[in-house]
């Protein structure tokens, strides 16, 4: 899918340039967006190397006990397939609660682990249960506080208040994530009354 | 209080807020916290230099799709549709983009913030765009694969439909705070 935009964009360039006679401008944008990409990479580097610091203190301190705590009554109601004390239900917090603090590299062995859990709770082992489809979308809509990268990157730009979009994307990622949870209700309910219809 | 004072405020407030609490609950929990910081500010340049051949693919790619003048033959195709929910077509790569790769997606929307400035309507809607939606196929393949599900079911409609509700919002969010 990359693959297909990536080779898209370039060959569609290149097809439209050729018919507006603007060869010369194909490679001269070559180079200058590949320099660039460059400097921009390491502008990053600043901003970067503080916020995973800064991270790493809140990965150790357990300040992600907190946050687990508020969320654990909505992820009994989001994965009404796994038992309460279930690992699958901590991991899947502790996945949550990581994403939820920007901490997209923490939030990963979390989730993959989490999945290894609902794995043991499935019934057709190539087929996706119910809860590993509500924990799918919410990871992929990813309810977010705090966009570490997107503020690394404005920083680096010289963006004169780097946050001033948290706002913006709090909305954002909050609407997108009601979607996800509202379409994932409403999958389940026609999948339960189409098995219920199958039956005598 | 009006919206835009709303939003400003929070904005404002979430980092430093977030800072002072980490801190201080991990110098409650007695941790050391400017070793730790250290021991996790290293990974900064490596994360960094990882990004270079994602930003050059990219950046050559988008650079080259508008400079020929092929965005804006796309863009003149699509725009009662854009016009619909008011996106700039200069958006069209990275919503395109979004959902499917996500450190190709970052290094887009760093073009996009060098072109227009990230104080420019397109730079800020682009960052939130970014910011409101994790990258569906990769989150998809990887979870899945990890555990051998072959049959994702109705996972992947879920997760395109709430990219597609994330972007519109995005867009419609910048437009009544930052316009």
């Amino acid at each position: 899918m990359v693959n297909l935009l990536w080779g898209g964009m370039i060959l569609s360039a290149i097809i439209v340039a050729g018919l507006n006679g603007n060869m010369g401008g194909v490679t001269q944008t070559i180079f200058s967006s590949a320099e660039k990409a460059v400097g921009l990479a390491f502008g990053l580097i600043s901003v970067m190397t503080f916020w995973l610091g800064i991270m790493k203190i809140i990965e150790k301190s357990g300040f992600i006990d907190l946050i687990i705590f508020f969320l654990k009554p909505l992820t009994y109601w989001l994965f009404p397939g796994v038992p309460r004390n279930h690992q699958a239900m901590n991991l899947m917090l502790m996945n949550m609660s990581a994403n939820l603090l920007g901490m997209g590299n923490a939030a990963t062995p979390f989730g993959l682990k989490a999945m290894e859990e609902l794995q043991k709770l499935n019934q057709n082992p190539d087929t996706a249960t119910d809860d590993m489809c509500t924990f799918l979308a919410i990871n992929t809509a990813s309810l977010t506080l705090i966009p570490t990268t997107i503020i690394a990157i404005r920083t680096a730009a010289g963006a004169q208040n780097p946050t001033d979009i948290l706002g913006t994307t709090l909305i954002a990622t909050f609407c997108s994530t009601c979607t996800a949870v509202l379409c994932d209700r409403i999958y389940r309910r026609l999948n339960l009354r189409k098995a219920n219809l199958k039956k005598p | 209080m009006d919206l835009y004072a709303f939003i400003n405020t929070i904005s404002l407030w979430i980092v430093p807020g977030l800072l002072f609490l980490a801190l201080f609950y991990a110098s409650y929990k007695r941790i050391r916290i400017f070793d730790t910081f250290v021991e996790g500010a290293k990974e900064g340049f490596n994360l960094s230099v990882r990004l270079i051949p994602f930003l050059v693919g990219m950046l050559v790619a988008v650079g080259l799709f508008r400079e020929s003048g092929a965005m804006a033959m796309l863009s003149r195709l699509l725009i009662p549709l854009l016009d619909i929910i008011g996106m700039p077509p200069d958006l069209l790569p990275l919503a395109l983009m979004r959902p499917v790769s996500g450190s190709s997606a970052l290094a887009i929307t760093t073009e996009i913030m060098h072109t227009y400035g990230p104080d420019s309507l397109i730079g800020r809607m682009a960052a939130t765009m970014q910011g409101s939606t994790d990258t569906t196929l990769f989150v998809l393949t990887v979870y899945f694969g990890a555990v051998g599900i072959k049959k994702s079911r109705y996972a992947l409609n879920v997760g395109l439909i709430a990219d597609a509700a994330g972007l519109v919002a995005a867009v419609l969010i910048c437009r009544v705070v930052f316009a």
